[in-house]
């Protein structure tokens, strides 16, 4: 039995926001694999929860506006997104991400609303949006706002959303990854069933003929509080040459990064792994965009 | 405060009361007798508790009851034909001898119907991978992935098995 003081089950986006708004310390349940287990470790207990599991003919699902920006419902399981064919075939660095949480059964229930809401700088598909530069779509009892993901953390934990508030849309502008091959690599202690040590998600945009990087974004979780991009390093690599590009990325990267040490692993280490993951990421990109590298 | 919980489990339409805080396991467990669901970590990490949900492998001790509403529901209980004889995947995990201490088994032969249902081959990595949400410290696994392999490939009629163990 968990330790629920209420639960709501709300039977509409609209019903949600209501019953938020009555008890603004109400918190939002989606697909429970957080909350749930912070309930269990006794840190949410004796909440009040409004459910909105069973909302997924309003929340769930990947589609592609007439623009060509790519729309998914924060109720999406990890595994919804992965095996979305229209995520597979505009974004596939997205679904490796979210194919890399947990294991089978967590990616089944756990949801991407879930990982960009609760504010964890590990979240697996946190660093791809932000490397997509991905739009938050929130709606609250006053009508619809949006959050450019670059605005959305506030803090370990934190995230601009207000307590009678809910995500409704993460949508990918289709300019932020129309042309661009991207890769996402989670270092963890194993292979599955664990919380990333470190996550670096590239983006990059190769030149005609292959060779030089036109365009890049790369995106880090666990190199600081929350997901952040290394605009520095970003800026240090367009225009070059591929090789050279890759070469330089990791040195660049760590004038943006600010990792903790933690009892999964030391600063020094997680510096580390920034300088020699974000190469790797750069030229696996990269090959996927067509360089011979 | 209790309520009626309406759902199909092992093939057979249930109505249960359910307290709202409990978990689909706790459900399972305690109100309906199915004991093959295993408590182990309680916190979605050791898979002892999987079962399927409307044909998904999920961990029951992470899923509230009142979620399983109108849905069908399937455990190990509800695999065995009808003169009581092992399913083929329960069948391939004894041939392998993939079974010690038994307590990961239940989970682990769900996320096989998982497996062996979605039609699909697929390499021993792969498979690896499809039942990395289960935890097993007795076998090294070995002998649990040949046994998913094994039900895969007699699922499919194929013979003999991958090279790449």
């Amino acid at each position: 039995m968990y330790d629920i003081a209420s639960i709501y089950q709300a039977v509409s986006v609209a019903d949600a926001i209501r019953a938020l708004e009555a008890d603004p310390s109400a918190l939002v349940i989606a697909g429970g694999t957080d909350v749930l287990i912070k309930i269990r470790e006794g840190k949410l207990a004796g909440c009040r929860l409004v459910s909105i599991h069973e909302l997924g003919e309003e929340l769930s699902g990947v589609t592609q506006a007439p623009n060509g920006d790519i729309e998914i419902g924060p109720l999406t399981t990890f595994r919804g997104v992965t095996f979305s064919k229209i995520i597979r075939g505009n974004i596939p660095v997205l679904g490796e991400a979210t194919d890399q949480a947990g294991g089978p059964q967590l990616r089944a229930a756990g949801t991407i609303g879930g990982n960009v809401c609760n504010g964890i700088t590990s979240a697996d598909s946190a660093s791809t949006l932000m490397a997509l530069d991905a739009v938050l779509r929130v709606r609250g009892p006053r009508g619809e706002r949006e959050v450019p993901i670059s605005q959305w953390y506030k803090g370990v934990g934190k995230v601009d959303l207000a307590p009678y508030e809910l995500l409704v849309k993460i949508v990918i502008p289709r300019d932020n990854y129309e042309g661009y091959a991207g890769h996402y690599i989670k270092y963890a202690q194993r292979s599955a069933m664990d919380i990333a040590t470190l996550g670096v998600s590239c983006l990059v945009k190769l030149s005609g003929d292959k060779k030089v990087v036109e365009d890049a974004a790369l995106a880090f979780g666990v190199a600081g509080p929350v997901p952040m991009r290394a605009t520095s390093a970003e800026a240090a690599v367009r225009g070059l040459p591929v090789e050279q590009a890759v070469t330089a990325i990791g040195k660049a990267a760590l004038e943006d990064v600010n990792p903790r040490t933690s009892w999964r692993a030391s600063k020094e280490f997680r510096i580390q792994l920034v300088e020699e993951l974000s190469g790797r990421a750069l030229a696996e990109a990269a090959r996927r965009g067509g360089a011979a590298i | 405060m209790m309520e009626i919980l309406s759902c199909t489990v092992n093939g057979k339409p249930v109505e249960v009361g359910v307290d709202p805080r409990e978990s689909l396991a706790d459900t399972l467990r305690e109100r309906l007798g199915l004991t093959s669901v295993k408590k182990g970590c309680e916190v979605g990490e050791c898979g002892a508790c999987t079962v399927l949900v409307d044909g998904t492998a999920i961990d029951s001790c992470i899923y509230l009851a009142v979620w399983a509403q109108g849905k069908t529901i399937l455990t190990v209980e509800g695999l065995q034909n009808e003169n009581g004889e092992l399913n083929p995947i329960q069948r391939a995990f004894v041939e392998e001898a993939a079974v010690q201490c038994g307590f990961c088994t239940p989970g682990i032969i769900m996320s096989a119907v998982e497996i062996v249902g979605s039609g699909q081959q697929y390499t021993r990595e792969e498979l690896r991978k499809l039942i990395s949400g289960h935890l097993c410290r007795c076998t090294g696994y070995q002998n649990i992935l040949n046994a998913v392999e094994r039900a895969v490939n007699e699922a499919h009629k194929f013979v003999g098995k991958s090279t790449d163990a």
